[in-house]
């Protein structure tokens, strides 16, 4: 236990003090006057900011966090009963394929507006937007995911008469279970942009909205600290993939013994 | 009694004769080895009998019951142990039961019964990474066993296996072979092996396979203990080495 607090403390020192760093080279160039304020406020500027605004941004917070939410959890409903499906019936996955591909291309900066002009502006076209985002990753990923499981093994519950349900949850589920986690750490941090864009192109509330207030006010300290908070927002929900992660895939993390093959 | 028997089968891939007009018969409680070099078509007789893959023409016969491209009615190990990585031991064993429809609880249960015999004990809540080799295979042909304890096709059971762990596992597949009674058709190119353990020994040959020789195996004192010492087994193992 305390060799792993050791070897995280040690893994986590170089990138920390980089951040330090910057940090420090950033205060200097606001406090020597290098760059004017009111263009690039300092790093204690933004921790004040912060602090002042701290029950604004959590009103708002709450607000893209259960957006983000709503969305995910749709997105990821979706994204599985479309790889599910889509294992299932070969013309299927040859028929939605590309068009899944397709709707990836599409800049989500453009159809949200849309979307607002369709949905309005409460929470429908946030989550709306966050579903065309999530689902992709997840689809992708599980179908991968389901094709990569071992013929072998396949053929070894055949053999035992099992039906296409049972290999399933027996053996392609299991084995995409890596590839949904990759997915979904892709699909949460995405999620969080995609609920902030929206909101910033039509809301009245959420960290998009508070984003475009500052801006218009020209607060840039509250600018950065909103940017930071998103950032931070989208780690947390990265760290609970992991945590998810080790959960469900126990097999993963446990001690290996070297085999004698 | 004859358990299981093989009529006839031919089975082609791709208009390439693999197996040609292979019958052979197993008895109850009786070894049979399956002899032949790599490419004689003996993985695709298992697939075959196993109800994996339809044969061109012929027929397989479990208890005089005609089995033919039906899935489900022997129990066949592949050729790597093929545990699943994601489950415990006891969940990989108790598989074969889970699927033919038994609760998770009493599968566990059921399967739980023979981790003694198999040399498994407090394996039970491991991951088949956190096994030996020769663990895993045992754990493999319990979960072989567990789906029906009636006829096992076994396709190179032990052939991953380095050479001081093949003894012991040969040793001790014996020992719970006499326990459990079970039928078993299995597949090697290992010729000492084959002599070892079996009663009798079909020999495959050529392209496509065809069966070309019956051997029985009869040994002196009917003991297994160091017949691979005896001048008995090398004239076997000539005899064979003649043929192949």
């Amino acid at each position: 236990m305390k060799r792993k607090l050791q070897s995280t403390i040690s893994k986590l020192a170089l990138p920390v003090s980089a951040v330090i760093i910057i940090l420090v080279v950033w205060q200097l160039v606001c406090t020597l006057g290098i760059v004017p304020s009111f263009l690039l406020p300092s790093p204690i500027d933004v921790g004040r900011a912060f602090v002042t605004d701290f029950p604004l941004l959590f009103s708002h917070s709450c607000v893209t966090l259960f957006e983000t939410f709503l969305g995910l959890v749709l997105g990821i409903a979706l994204g599985f009963v479309l790889a599910l499906l889509m294992d299932r019936f070969n013309l299927l996955y040859k028929m939605l394929y590309p068009l899944i591909v397709l709707t990836q291309t599409v800049p989500t900066v453009a159809i949200a507006p849309l979307l607002v002009l369709w949905f309005g502006y409460e929470t429908a076209p946030k989550v709306i937007l966050i579903i065309i985002i999530v689902f992709f990753p997840i689809a992708v990923n599980l179908l991968d995911g389901y094709r990569s499981a071992d013929s072998d093994t396949i053929n070894l519950l055949r053999s035992m008469g099992a039906s296409k349900t049972q290999i399933l949850r027996y053996v392609k589920l299991p084995s995409a279970l890596g590839h949904f986690f990759a997915g979904l750490k892709i699909a949460v941090s995405y999620a969080v942009v995609g609920a902030v864009i929206s909101e910033w192109l039509g809301g009245f509330k959420g960290l998009g909205v508070y984003m475009t207030r500052v801006k218009k006010a020209y607060s840039f300290d509250k600018m950065f600290a909103v940017i930071f908070l998103i950032s931070a927002l989208s780690l947390l929900l990265m760290g609970l993939v992991n945590v998810l992660e080790k959960k469900f895939m126990p097999w993963k993390y446990r001690g290996r013994l070297k085999s004698n093959q | 009694m004859t358990k299981l028997e093989v009529r006839h089968v031919s089975f082609a891939y791709e208009q390439t004769n693999v197996i040609e007009d292979i019958s052979l018969t197993l008895n109850e409680n009786e070894l049979v080895c399956l002899l032949g070099v790599s490419g004689s078509g003996k993985t695709t007789l298992f697939n075959v009998i196993s109800g994996l893959q339809k044969p061109d023409s012929g027929s397989v016969l479990l208890n005089g019951n005609d089995i033919t491209g039906k899935p489900g009615n022997v129990s066949y190990m592949l050729q790597k142990d093929l545990l699943l990585p994601y489950r415990t031991i006891e969940d990989n064993v108790a598989l074969p039961l889970m699927i033919k429809g038994v609760n998770k609880r009493e599968a566990r249960e059921k399967a739980s019964k023979h981790f003694a015999d198999f040399g498994l004990e407090g394996t039970q809540k491991r991951f088949p990474s956190e096994l030996s080799g020769g663990m895993r295979q045992r754990a493999a042909l319990l979960r072989t066993y567990m789906f029906s304890g009636e006829v096992a096709l076994l396709d190179e059971p032990f052939s991953a296996l380095d050479a001081l762990t093949k003894h012991d596992i040969h040793s001790w597949y014996l020992g719970v072979m006499s326990r459990i009674k079970l039928s078993t058709l299995f597949i090697t190119h290992d010729i000492d092996e084959a002599i070892l353990l079996s009663d009798r020994i079909y020999l495959l040959n050529g392209k496509p396979g065809r069966i070309t020789d019956e051997i029985i195996i009869e040994r002196p004192g009917n003991t297994r203990d160091d017949f691979d010492l005896t001048g008995e087994f090398l004239d076997y193992k000539r005899m064979i080495l003649s043929k192949l």
